[in-house]
C-alpha cells in the first residue's frame, strides 16, 4: 500500500525514479568537472546552473503533456521544423563560421535542436500509423523525411548534429523493423558515396578525419586536440589526478576543455574510476530508457522512446569515443556535463518525453 | 518479412520492437566495453607514457647559470670580477624574419658592423634556442628605447647578465687567458647539464686551466609553464652554486714593475719564489687586452692582433723557445765540478779562441782576444767560451743533456696553465730523430755554451735558476696561491716538490753560486756593467746573449759595432737569470729582451721594487690585504 502510494506521488508530477536519479547524479558530477575545468569560473557555473535550471524546467513541463498530445503534434512539429531549417539557411546568424541560429529578438535558438525531437516525433507518428514491420515503400518515405532536415543541417554547416538526426531518425527506423538486408544496402550505399562524401565535405571536415586515421599526422596543427586529450586522460590513471589538480586543463593545454572535451578533464582529475563511474551514469539513464521502450504502451511510444533512449546513448558515446580518440573530432558536447544551453535543453526535453511515456502509461492503466 | 498484415498485429509489433531494442543494448554494450576498454589502455596500459608527455608539457626546467669565480692576485688585488652589464640578446629560432628583424632594431639602437658580423658568427655555431648577444652594454636610453618597442621584436630581449672583466686588462692578459663565448668543440667536451646556462667558458691560460673551479655548478628553476610557454609559477629552485674564487701567487705590482721595466720591447720575465715554487709574476710583451675577447673581438681587430710582426697573442713565457747562451754555463760548470770533469782551480789559458783536436775549425771565444788565464770562477763570472768549450768537449754531450735535464729543461715544468712547451735539449738521438743528420763534435762545443740547438722557455729559465738558488730543491712552478669557496676562507694549496737535484758533493753548489755573484759584483762579470752595481742585496746571476743573427763574434757586454749597425729585428736577444739574495733567496728571476742588451738592467728594476720597496707602496698593499 505504502509503495503504491510513494510510486502514485512520482506519478502524480510525471517523474520517473530512476531518470531523475540519473540526471540529478550527472548534473551533480557534471557541476563538479565543470568547476573545475572552467578554472573555478563562479560566472560559468553560475550560467551553467541557469541553463540547467531551464533545461530542467523543460524537463518537467515535458513530462507533464500525455504521449497522445505529441502524437498528434509531431506533424506540425516536423513541418515548422523543416521550415526554420531553410530559414536559418536564409537569415540565419553566423556564429563559430556556422549558421546554426535563428535570432527572435530576446532569444537565439538553434531550429536544428526541435529538429532532434521533431524528427523521431513524425517518423514514430507516422510508423504508429503503419503495419510494422515496414514495408519498402515506407522505408523510402522514411529515409526521405530523414534526409531533408538531415542535408538541410548539413548545409549549414552541422555535420555533429546532422549524425545525431540520422541516428535519431535511423533508429526509429531500426526498430520499426527495418530489414537487416535493406539497411546492409544502405550502408553500402554509404560506403560507396564516401569518396562523394569526401568531395562535399570542408576543409575542417577532411583535416578531422585525416586526423583521425593518423593522429600524429600534425601534433601542432589538427592533431593538436586529439593528443593533448589523450595526455589529458592517460596521465589521469586509475585515481586521478584529483579535483582542480589537472595539469592539462587548467594550463590550457587541453583546448576545449570545459565544453566538447570536458570528458578528458574528467579522465585526468578522477582517472580511470571516475571515468567509468560517469559511463556508468549515463547508463544508468540508456538503461532505464530502453526499460521504458519495451514497457511503452504503444508503438508510438515504443519508438519514440527507442530512439530518444538510443539518441541519448550516441550523443555520450560519440563525445566520448572522440575525446578518447576512438571516433572522429566532430563538434559534440558532453550531454549535461559540458558548458552550453542549447543541446541540454534539447536533451532534458527528450528525457522529459521518456519520463511522461512512463508515467502516463501507468496512469492510464489504472 | 516484408509481407503485408491486413490486420495490425500488436503482440508482433511488441515482440519486434523489443527484439530490436535488445539488439540495440546489445550494440550499446559492446561500444561501452569498447569505449572502456580504450580507457583502460590509455589510463592503466600507458599511464606512464602520458604522465611523462603531461610532465613535459608543463614542467619547464629553467637552468640558472652559476656566477663565475672571481680572480685576485696574492694580495687580494681583484684581477677578474664579472659586471653587470644589459645586453640585445637574439633568439633567432623566434624571429620568422631574422634579417628583418635585425634591419629593424638596428634602427632603435645603433649597431655597428662589428656587432653584426660578430652575431652572423655566432649565429653559425649557436645552441638551439640559445640566446645570441647582439649588442653589450646598452646605454639606459637604449634600454628604454628597446622597452617601449618591445612588442615588436618577439624573438628579442633585454637581458641583465654578468660579463667578465679584467681590471688590469693587458697586463694579465698572457697568464690570466680570458673567457669567451663557447664554441662547438667545446660543446663536445663540456657537460652539457652544468653548461646549460652557461654562455662563457675560459678560452686560455688561468681561466681555461681552472675552468671547472671557475665555473661552479648549475642551478636549477623548476617552473610551471601553461600553453603558451608562460611560465605560471616556481615549483622549486635548487641554487646554482658559484665558482671558486682563486688567489694567483702572482703580485700584482711586481707584474706592473715588471711589464713597465720590459717596457716597449718584446720578452718575457718570469718571477719566482724559489722557496715555495709561487710565481711572482709572468710577463709576455707585447699583450693585448684580454677584455677585447669577452665581447668577442672583431675580425679586423683579431687580424691585426695575429699579423702583427711583434706577436702579441704569443705567450712568450710559456710557449718562446730561446737558446739558453750562456746562462747554461753555471749548470755546466755544477756538472763539470761534480762529475770531476774539472776541478774549481783547473785553469786554461784563452786566447779567444778553441779548436777541437784533429780538426782545424775555429771556436771564437766573444771576446776577440780572449780572457787569458781563467779557472772555472773567473769562466763562470767572465763567461768565458773557451773555457767552456772545453769543458764541454771533456765533458760530452751525455752530461750537458743530463745536467739540463736535473735541472727540467727539455720537459714541462707542469705550471698549472695549460699552454707551456717542452724546448729542445739536444742530443745525438735527437738531432737523428729532429733533423736526420749524425751528431757532431762541433755540436756538442756550441752546446756548452748554449747555442746551437739547446732551447728552453723563459719559464724553464727560471725555474733553473731557482732550483739554483734552493740547492737543488725543486718544486713545481704554479699560480694558483689559494682556492676559496664561497663563505669559506681561502684555502691555500701546497707546492709539490719534484725530483731534486743531488749532487755528490755540496760543497760545488756554493763554487757555482760564489761565481755566479761574481758575475755581477766583480769588474769583470757580465753582469757588473748591465746590472750595476750598487744594489742593497746580495744577487747570483747570468747574463746570457742569444743569437739571432750569426755574426762571427758576438757581443757580451753589448759593444759590438757590428750590433748596432744589424737591423732591429735582427740583433740578438739578451738573456739574464738571477736570484737574490744569494743566501736566503727570495726570489728568481728570468728575463728575455728580445733584440735588445737590456736584460741585466730590467731585472734590477725588478729586484730592486721588490728589495727597496717605498714606504707608500708598502701601505697600500696592507690596504688592499
Amino acid at each position: 500500500m505504502k509503495f503504491t502510494k510513494k510510486h502514485s506521488l512520482w506519478h502524480y508530477v510525471h517523474l520517473d525514479t530512476y531518470l531523475f536519479l540519473g540526471v540529478i547524479l550527472l548534473i551533480a558530477m557534471g557541476l563538479v568537472i565543470l568547476y573545475s575545468a572552467s578554472s573555478q569560473s563562479h560566472v560559468i557555473i553560475g550560467q551553467q546552473i541557469l541553463h540547467i535550471s531551464i533545461a530542467f524546467a523543460v524537463m518537467l513541463l515535458f513530462a507533464q503533456v500525455p504521449p497522445r498530445l505529441y502524437q498528434s503534434l509531431a506533424g506540425w512539429l516536423y513541418g515548422i521544423g523543416v521550415l526554420l531549417l531553410i530559414a536559418v539557411l536564409l537569415v540565419g546568424h553566423t556564429g563559430k563560421g556556422a549558421e546554426r541560429w535563428l535570432n527572435l529578438g530576446i532569444v537565439r535558438f538553434q531550429p536544428s535542436e526541435i529538429m532532434k525531437l521533431a524528427l523521431p516525433l513524425f517518423l514514430a507518428s507516422y510508423f504508429h500509423k503503419m503495419h510494422l514491420p515496414l514495408n519498402n515503400r515506407s522505408v523510402v518515405l522514411a529515409i526521405i523525411i530523414i534526409f531533408i532536415p538531415a542535408l538541410l543541417v548539413v548545409k549549414q554547416p552541422d555535420q555533429s548534429t546532422a549524425v545525431l538526426l540520422f541516428i535519431a531518425g535511423g533508429s526509429v527506423l531500426l526498430l520499426a523493423g527495418l530489414s537487416w538486408r535493406l539497411l546492409g544496402s544502405i550502408v553500402g550505399l554509404g560506403v560507396l558515396s564516401t569518396p562523394l562524401l569526401w568531395y562535399v565535405m570542408h576543409d575542417y571536415q577532411r583535416q578531422r578525419v585525416l586526423t583521425f586515421l593518423n593522429p600524429e599526422r600534425d601534433p601542432l596543427g589538427a592533431s593538436y586536440h586529439i593528443i593533448q586529450s589523450k595526455i589529458a586522460i592517460g596521465s589521469g590513471g586509475f585515481f586521478g589526478k584529483g579535483w582542480l589538480n589537472g595539469t592539462q586543463s587548467h594550463l590550457h593545454f587541453l583546448p576545449e576543455h570545459a565544453t566538447d572535451f570536458i570528458f578528458a578533464v574528467c579522465g585526468e582529475e578522477f582517472g580511470f574510476l571516475g571515468s567509468v563511474i560517469l559511463i556508468l551514469i549515463f547508463m544508468l539513464i540508456t538503461l532505464r530508457g530502453l526499460y521504458i521502450t519495451v514497457h511503452a504502451q504503444d508503438t508510438f511510444s515504443r519508438l519514440l522512446a527507442g530512439s530518444l533512449t538510443i539518441t541519448f546513448f550516441f550523443s555520450f558515446f560519440i563525445n566520448m569515443g572522440m575525446v578518447t580518440g576512438i571516433l572522429p573530432v566532430m563538434g559534440l558536447p558532453l550531454p549535461l556535463v559540458s558548458y552550453g544551453g542549447s543541446s541540454m535543453v534539447t536533451l532534458m526535453a527528450g528525457l522529459g518525453i521518456l519520463m511522461s511515456i512512463q508515467t502516463h502509461r501507468k496512469l492510464l492503466t489504472t | 518479412m516484408q509481407k503485408r498484415i491486413a490486420i495490425k498485429n500488436h503482440l508482433q509489433e511488441i515482440r519486434l520492437i523489443t527484439q530490436r531494442s535488445l539488439i540495440a543494448l546489445i550494440i550499446m554494450l559492446i561500444l561501452i566495453t569498447l569505449l572502456v576498454i580504450r580507457l583502460a589502455f590509455l589510463q592503466l596500459a600507458k599511464h606512464d607514457l602520458y604522465t611523462t608527455l603531461s610532465k613535459k608539457n608543463w614542467l619547464d626546467l629553467v637552468p640558472i647559470e652559476p656566477t663565475r669565480g672571481l680572480i685576485y692576485d696574492r694580495n687580494g688585488v681583484l684581477l677578474a670580477e664579472n659586471l653587470p652589464v644589459f645586453s640585445l640578446d637574439i633568439i633567432p629560432e623566434k624571429n620568422s624574419n631574422l634579417a628583418q628583424a635585425l634591419t629593424d632594431i638596428a634602427k632603435l639602437i645603433p649597431l655597428s658592423n662589428t656587432d653584426i658580423i660578430q652575431f652572423q658568427k655566432e649565429l653559425k655555431q649557436h645552441r638551439r634556442f640559445d640566446e645570441i648577444p647582439l649588442k653589450f652594454r646598452l646605454t639606459e636610453a637604449e634600454v628604454a628605447r628597446f622597452y617601449e618597442n618591445q612588442y615588436r621584436f618577439p624573438g628579442a630581449v633585454i637581458k641583465a647578465r654578468l660579463i667578465r672583466h679584467y681590471p688590469l686588462g693587458a697586463t694579465f692578459s698572457h697568464v690570466l687567458g680570458y673567457v669567451g663565448r663557447i664554441n662547438l668543440d667545446e660543446l663536445e667536451d663540456i657537460d652539457p647539464s652544468n653548461y646549460s646556462a652557461t654562455n662563457y667558458i675560459g678560452k686560455l691560460g688561468i681561466e681555461k686551466f681552472y675552468e671547472d673551479d671557475l665555473h661552479g655548478t648549475v642551478g636549477y628553476e623548476q617552473s610551471e609553464s601553461d600553453a603558451s610557454g608562460q611560465s605560471v609559477r616556481v615549483l622549486k629552485q635548487i641554487e646554482p652554486i658559484p665558482g671558486k674564487n682563486l688567489y694567483l701567487t702572482l703580485d700584482s705590482q711586481l707584474q706592473l714593475i715588471a711589464e713597465q721595466a720590459l717596457a716597449d720591447h718584446s720578452g718575457a720575465i718570469v718571477v719566482i719564489q724559489p722557496a715555495t715554487g709561487q710565481i711572482l709574476a709572468m710577463v709576455s710583451e707585447p699583450t693585448f687586452d684580454p677584455n677585447l675577447f669577452v665581447n668577442g673581438i672583431s675580425n679586423q681587430a683579431f687580424q691585426q692582433l695575429q699579423q702583427a710582426p711583434t706577436k702579441p697573442l704569443y705567450n712568450r713565457t710559456l710557449r718562446g723557445l730561446y737558446p739558453l747562451a750562456s746562462t747554461i754555463k753555471p749548470y755546466i760548470a755544477l756538472e763539470g765540478l761534480d762529475s770531476n770533469s774539472v776541478t774549481p782551480q783547473f785553469s786554461i789559458f784563452d786566447p779567444g779562441w778553441y779548436q777541437l783536436p784533429n780538426s782545424a775549425h775555429i771556436y771564437h771565444d766573444w771576446k776577440p782576444h780572449g780572457h787569458g788565464k781563467v779557472d772555472l770562477n773567473l769562466a763562470i763570472t767572465s763567461s768565458c767560451d773557451t773555457y767552456f768549450f772545453a769543458l764541454g768537449h771533456k765533458m760530452g754531450i751525455n752530461r750537458i743533456d743530463d745536467i739540463l735535464n736535473r735541472f727540467g729543461f727539455g720537459e714541462l715544468t707542469g705550471i698549472d696553465t695549460g699552454e707551456e712547451v717542452t724546448g729542445i735539449i739536444a742530443s745525438p738521438a735527437w738531432k737523428r730523430r729532429a733533423k736526420g743528420i749524425a751528431w757532431y763534435e762541433g755540436d756538442t762545443i756550441n752546446s756548452a755554451i748554449g747555442q746551437g740547438y739547446m732551447q728552453a722557455t723563459p719559464l724553464q729559465l727560471a725555474q733553473g735558476i731557482a732550483t739554483m738558488a734552493n740547492r737543488g730543491k725543486r718544486l713545481t712552478p704554479h699560480l694558483l696561491l689559494s682556492e676559496q669557496d664561497i663563505g669559506k676562507a681561502p684555502a691555500v694549496q701546497p707546492a709539490t716538490a719534484l725530483e731534486p737535484v743531488n749532487l755528490t758533493n755540496k760543497e760545488n753548489w756554493n763554487i757555482v753560486i760564489t761565481a755566479l755573484q761574481n758575475v755581477m759584483t766583480s769588474p769583470l762579470g757580465t753582469g757588473y756593467y748591465h746590472y750595476g752595481h750598487d744594489m742593497p742585496y746580495t744577487i747570483a746571476g747570468k747574463t746570457g746573449t742569444a743569437q739571432v743573427y750569426s755574426i762571427k763574434h758576438r757581443d757580451e757586454e753589448g759593444k759590438s759595432e757590428e750590433q748596432e749597425k744589424l737591423p732591429e729585428t735582427l740583433r740578438d736577444h739578451s738573456l739574464f737569470i738571477a736570484f737574490a739574495p744569494v743566501d736566503h733567496p727570495e726570489i728568481a728571476i728570468a728575463v728575455i729582451a728580445e733584440h735588445s742588451k737590456l736584460a741585466a738592467g730590467i731585472a734590477r728594476k725588478i729586484l730592486d721594487y721588490y728589495f727597496i720597496k717605498p714606504a707608500n707602496q708598502e701601505n697600500t698593499k696592507n690596504e688592499i690585504h
